[in-house]
């Protein structure tokens, strides 16, 4: 139908907070798990330089002044670090249980409890998170 | 005119004979005082609706659109304003709007009960049979568009050709041709088998289901909730044969069949006949993945 008109942003525009769970466990998932696979390549970049090709030495283990152990030290001062850590600790955790979610609705149980698994997960992240809080952020602050 | 909601008639279980049985009739049973309680709260939920409502008016804004009149070529929001009536729904509203102030305004709309599945609008964000939908139950101004995803012909009527492609994409017709053994004239259905498929086979063809899927709205191939559940219909009906069923499935697990489906439940939510279609889709994934595995 060349006549008809494409309502454009009218349609496309302002409708994001109008979604329903389901909705929002799709996107939250989408998002993690790609927040999880940059954090992966990441971590594969930074701990592979921190490696280094000579950094096998004994001696330099034995004193702790080796390029991998002085780069850990140094990442875990950070105070942005360990806030990051707990940021990584609640997508994983996000991710994991929605994830099981996912799992079930594949299975096909408890689908009209879908809506409630989703809260579930968001609350069960919650709580994780914060409990994890003191754990991460012991040395710096806490 | 305007479909008027019966009123309930508070004598209608007076009128009934009470059994003589004093446990049965007695005013001290529980089921009684939670039938009264309710009646109550009932009572008291519809006076304050009415309370807030009568002799009121209801703001609607619809979505205006025509592409062969120069004024209405850019789309634009139209205020109107309707004497609201106890029972009212959206249809209501825009038939009076069309009636009393602008004949001009277009839209489909036949059963008015939630049969034909002609009046699916977006009704404030969300895809709703206008029929069905209470105007009470709605914040005002109530914002009424034609279905998103789908193309607008004019006003609140959208091009439904693509959505009745895929339908008729997955054959929902019953295919059966060989006569059950012994000297039945008819293909009979367990019990067991209808209830199934019940919920399947309330579809009334609506498009609300397609129209919120987000899938569906960036993938034009895929077959979308309405079609895969009319495909689940037939493939779960035991009166067609196997290969019949393995023909359903070839069709349903292709590209953009049920693959596609993420399980957002947009389709579910907005279904009008409360059919469970994500479900349905999964279980269509499960049985594709059986046919294709075979371990055992």
């Amino acid at each position: 139908m060349s006549q008809s008109y494409n309502r454009g942003l009218i349609e496309d525009f302002g409708r994001w907070k109008e979604f329903s769970a389901g909705m929002w466990a799709w996107i939250f998932h989408k998002f993690t798990g790609w927040m999880l696979i940059g954090y992966l390549f990441t971590h594969i970049a930074v701990l592979s330089t921190a490696i280094g090709a000579a950094a096998g030495d004994p001696t330099l283990i034995q004193q702790e002044t080796d390029v991998y152990t002085t780069t850990i030290q140094g990442l875990e001062s950070l105070f942005i670090v360990r806030v990051l850590e707990v940021g990584l600790l609640a997508v994983a955790v996000f991710h994991i249980l929605n994830g099981l979610r996912l799992l079930m609705v594949d299975l096909g149980i408890g689908l009209s409890a879908q809506d409630k698994s989703f809260y579930a997960s968001l609350v069960l992240t919650g709580v994780i998170t914060v409990a994890s809080v003191p754990t991460f952020m012991h040395g710096v602050g806490f | 005119m305007s479909t008027q909601q019966q009123e309930p008639e508070p004598q209608e279980p007076e009128s009934q004979e009470s059994p003589e049985d004093p446990e049965m009739k007695g005013a001290e049973s529980p089921q009684n005082q939670r039938l009264k309680e309710k009646e109550q709260g009932l009572a008291q939920e519809e006076t304050v609706d009415e309370s807030d409502l009568e002799g009121e008016t209801v703001h609607i804004k619809v979505f205006r659109y025509d592409p062969e009149v120069e004024g209405k070529q850019e789309p634009r929001f139209d205020d109107f304003y309707v004497p609201f009536e106890k029972g009212m729904t959206v249809l209501d509203a825009v038939m009076y709007a069309r009636d009393e102030y602008d004949s001009s305004l277009t839209f489909r709309h036949s059963c008015r009960q939630a049969v034909c599945g002609s009046d699916a609008f977006f009704v404030n964000g969300k895809q709703q049979l206008g029929c069905k939908t209470q105007i009470s139950d709605l914040e005002q101004p109530i914002r009424i568009e034609p279905l998103p995803h789908q193309e607008v012909v004019k006003d609140l009527v959208v091009d439904m050709d693509h959505f009745y492609d895929q339908m008729h994409a997955v054959e929902p017709y019953f295919q059966q041709e060989d006569l059950p053994d012994g000297d039945l004239e008819e293909q009979r259905q367990s019990r067991e088998n209808r209830e199934k498929v019940k919920m399947s086979t309330r579809c009334i063809w609506c498009a609300a289901c397609m129209s919120s899927c987000n899938i569906a709205a960036g993938d034009n191939d895929y077959l979308g909730p309405a079609a895969i559940n009319k495909a689940y219909r037939f493939a779960m009906d035991e009166r067609e044969d196997e290969e019949i069923k393995e023909h359903r499935l070839r069709i349903v697990e292709q590209e953009h069949g049920v693959w596609r489906c993420q399980t957002q439940f947009s389709c579910t939510e907005v279904c009008p006949k409360d059919i469970p279609l994500t479900e349905h889709i999964q279980e269509l994934k499960r049985e594709a993945v059986k046919k294709n595995l075979k371990f055992w």
